[in-house]
């Protein structure tokens, strides 16, 4: 008799499913998987290395290339740390912005999850329906910024500038009529404030629309329930955060769990799952849609009763306005050391993380009292997440290490950094 | 109408020599022309089907995305499909050094001449078809299971691990649901008593409600699922399975060749969805037959128009489930098939031959 030998099949890193640049080495029976080797690595941009060679303000835009689909939120972790070991804290109304755009940023994250996990499960509309809505937010990004995605938004002791009074419009072209021009531009003739409420208002039935969709889809269910458990045990053992933990039924939370921003004063419930699988991982991070527009909503009812400033007047940090340059003296120094050199930080290291949208992202800053970071490291929260796949892809088909990977929402920014 | 040569009359021996000693008359060589004509009319409008069909799938799907779908080639983007097939006739056929060069090459042939051939015995309208065969609907199944062969041997040929996967899938899966369809296809016949496309339409007719779907409801579901699974279309497309193994069997394909199976497989959908508009639809039978003013008002429509309506209908229905539904899993398939499908089209053809043997309703009572 000839001897039986087990296939090995190489997935990826060219891969539809893939993610990105992950490539997995399957050893199959059949196409039942034995063994799962995730190969990272090919998307390694040594941004922790070259953090260590830039005034610390350089670096914000290196954050939002981490995490490309959540970018607010890697900058709301670094600026955090700078924060904690300078000792400033940004005024109230920067925390209120920061919350609103890291909520807005978790649905767009989410928004891109939901339809690269209904894609790579076959279900191709939701993809599209997912990012028309993504299409607003990124317009939320520009109007804010004036990037679409690597905003460099938040700033050590604050955001940038404050929300803009007008959204950028669509212009005609020879493709559109202009009367098709009027209509996408209704809801765009307000503030950046009336455009992000508008969208609050439509997004609960969107949101609807994508369930419709998927929830009580029998082969939606065949193919993610009792998919990938991870019992609450392991679940905690292997380092999960956010959504894959929620999803194993522990509710963790860092915006409740350690507060940061103005979480404190938000209402907002936590979903979590019952066994741990794919689909509950994808009703968990549903319901986060709705809650973080739920967030949003009350973000933006506290913006528009309170205006203030949304930078630290702390002007050894940030930098100090035009108008008192052209005056002062000490003004101007400020402005031109800042943009040389930058800032100091004291002595020391500081931890800072935030609820990501994947988990937890956290920042270990480490400062010799120089205006670089002696090191920066970064945890992804993907990380663990991908070391757990070998574990729950075992004993499953080829087809669900696709669900499974897709429902633990992989970005290989952030995992090879 | 299409006459076929009358060996009656001929004896024996007469027979043995006829092709050589005969002489062959001008009539003879008119009538082959015919037939050739006949033919080439068929594949033509066939390959114009198909070419069509892509672009409609693409801009249904577009629709259903809320999107546009392709618009700049033509207007409306109604070129696509040349400029598509002109595309994939300039590229080169790649040979992947491993793969077995002769079934590399013949594998896409195989897709694609089973889904030609079996063109040949659907009627449009009443004497409209290529070959009147007492044994269509056997005929026709036959050669929508050969198809299974060029995708197994594309896989195979083609030396690599993911064509491999998707030829196994096809086949395991083809074969499956071959079977269900056939359960499908045998309450038909036993509904029409006769295997001839022509004689089944023509029992269907005195309006909608004597059409095969009612009686046969189960099995229409059935034939169309099946017909969904056999063609390797979503939900069902493991064999391609986009994101899992890429594209299957013809993941080495390129240019014509690629370009082949694609012909063959929509080649296939405009197939089944003719089938079943003509099983169970009651073919080029007008729908407003039997019901007061419309059936006059409607009388002059030719019935090729209905039969095309109903299968466009048919073929949209492919297009809205590819864009609503996910794909299903390679086992979750089988077990469908196998235990869902199958025992539904062997209780209902018990059914049904309860219905024949006690004449139920209008269906079963000639």
């Amino acid at each position: 008799m000839s001897e039986l030998r087990n296939y090995t099949l190489n997935f990826g890193p060219q891969h539809p499913a893939a993610h990105g640049v992950l490539r997995l080495i399957m050893e199959v029976d059949g196409e039942q998987i034995l063994r799962l080797d995730p190969h990272i690595g090919l998307l390694h941009r040594a941004t922790e290395k070259l953090a260590e060679t830039k005034p610390y303000n350089q670096s914000i835009g290196y954050m939002d290339r981490l995490d490309y689909v959540s970018m607010m939120c890697n900058e709301h972790a670094y600026v955090r740390a700078i924060e904690k070991l300078y000792g400033v804290t940004p005024p109230i109304r920067a925390q209120y912005i920061r919350t609103m755009f890291d909520e807005i940023t978790r649905i767009m994250n989410h928004l891109l999850w939901l339809g690269a996990h209904a894609i790579d499960i076959g279900a191709m509309t939701v993809f599209l329906y997912a990012f028309r809505e993504r299409e607003d937010l990124m317009d939320c990004y520009e109007a804010v910024s004036g990037a679409r995605m690597h905003a460099t938004y938040y700033r050590p002791g604050g955001v940038y500038r404050d929300l803009p009074d007008k959204m950028p419009q669509y212009e005609a072209s020879p493709y559109k009529k202009s009367a098709e021009i009027e209509k996408m531009n209704e809801n765009r003739q307000g503030s950046l404030l009336d455009f992000i409420e508008d969208f609050t208002r439509r997004f609960p039935g969107l949101v609807d629309e994508y369930e419709t969709l998927l929830t009580d889809n029998r082969i939606w269910k065949q193919r993610t329930v009792n998919i990938g458990i991870v019992s609450p045990e392991r679940a905690l053992a292997l380092g999960f955060t956010g959504p894959m933990l929620r999803g194993s039924g522990i509710a963790w939370d860092l915006r409740r769990k350690q507060p940061y921003a103005a979480y404190d004063q938000m209402d907002f419930e936590i979903p979590i799952g019952k066994t741990g699988d794919c689909y509950d991982r994808y009703l968990v991070r549903v319901e986060e849609l709705r809650q973080s527009n739920r967030i949003i909503k009350q973000c933006i009812d506290w913006l528009r009763k309170n205006p203030g400033p949304v930078m630290t007047d702390n002007t050894k940090i940030a930098p100090p306005k035009r108008v008192t340059m052209k005056k002062d003296m000490e003004a101007m120094i400020h402005h031109f050391k800042l943009f040389t050199e930058g800032y100091t930080l004291p002595e020391g290291e500081a931890y800072a993380a935030v609820e990501h949208p994947k988990g937890e992202f956290g920042v270990y800053l480490v400062s010799d009292g120089a205006n670089k970071p002696y090191r920066l490291k970064i945890r992804a929260a993907g990380f663990p997440h991908l070391a757990a796949l070998d574990e729950m892809c075992r004993g499953h088909m080829i087809a669900d290490v696709v669900a499974i990977l897709s429902s633990q929402d992989i970005v290989f920014g952030e995992i090879d950094r | 109408m299409i006459r076929i040569y009358d060996f009656k009359g001929v004896s024996n021996q007469e027979k043995k020599n006829d092709f050589s000693k005969r002489e062959y008359s001008v009539q003879d060589l008119l009538l082959l022309v015919w037939i050739v004509a006949k033919v080439l009319l068929v594949v033509i409008c066939l390959l114009g089907v198909v070419a069509y069909l892509t672009l409609a799938e693409r801009k249904v799907i577009g629709f259903i995305q809320s999107r546009i779908g392709p618009n700049r080639v033509g207007p409306q983007g109604l070129l696509q499909p040349i400029a598509d097939a002109l595309k994939l006739l300039q590229k080169e056929i790649i040979f992947p050094t491993a793969s077995n060069k002769y079934l590399f090459i013949i594998a896409p042939i195989l897709t694609m001449t089973p889904a030609l051939a079996a063109w040949a015995v659907i009627p449009f309208d009443q004497g409209m078809m290529l070959a009147n065969i007492n044994a269509g609907v056997l005929f026709l199944f036959a050669m929508t299971s050969l198809g299974v062969y060029g995708v197994l041997i594309s896989g195979w040929s083609s030396n690599s691990k993911y064509a491999l996967f998707g030829a196994l899938r096809a086949s395991a899966q083809t074969i499956s649901y071959e079977i269900a369809m056939g359960f499908a296809l045998v309450g038909v016949l036993m509904a029409a008593d006769s295997m001839n496309l022509q004689e089944i339409v023509l029992r269907q007719q005195g309006g909608i409600w004597h059409w095969y779907w009612l009686p046969l409801l189960p099995l229409f579901v059935v034939y169309w699922i099946s017909a969904m699974a056999e063609t390797n279309r979503a939900p069902f497309d493991v064999s391609e399975g986009e994101s899992e193994i890429v594209a299957g069997f013809h993941v080495e394909y390129s240019g014509m060749s690629f370009a082949l199976f694609f012909l063959g497989e929509y080649a296939n959908m405009a197939l089944l969805s003719f089938v079943a508009a003509l099983l169970f639809m009651g073919g080029w039978l007008s729908p407003f037959e039997g019901i007061p003013f419309l059936a006059q008002a409607f009388a002059w429509v030719p019935g090729i128009i209905w039969l095309i309506l109903k299968a466009s209908f048919f073929l949209f229905l492919y297009l809205w489930v590819r864009a609503t539904f996910p794909r299903y899993r390679y086992d979750q398939i089988m077990y469908l098939g196998w235990k869902v499908l199958i025992p539904v089209t062997i209780v209902w053809i018990i059914v049904v031959g309860f219905a024949i043997q006690f004449g139920v309703g209008p269906w079963f009572s000639h």
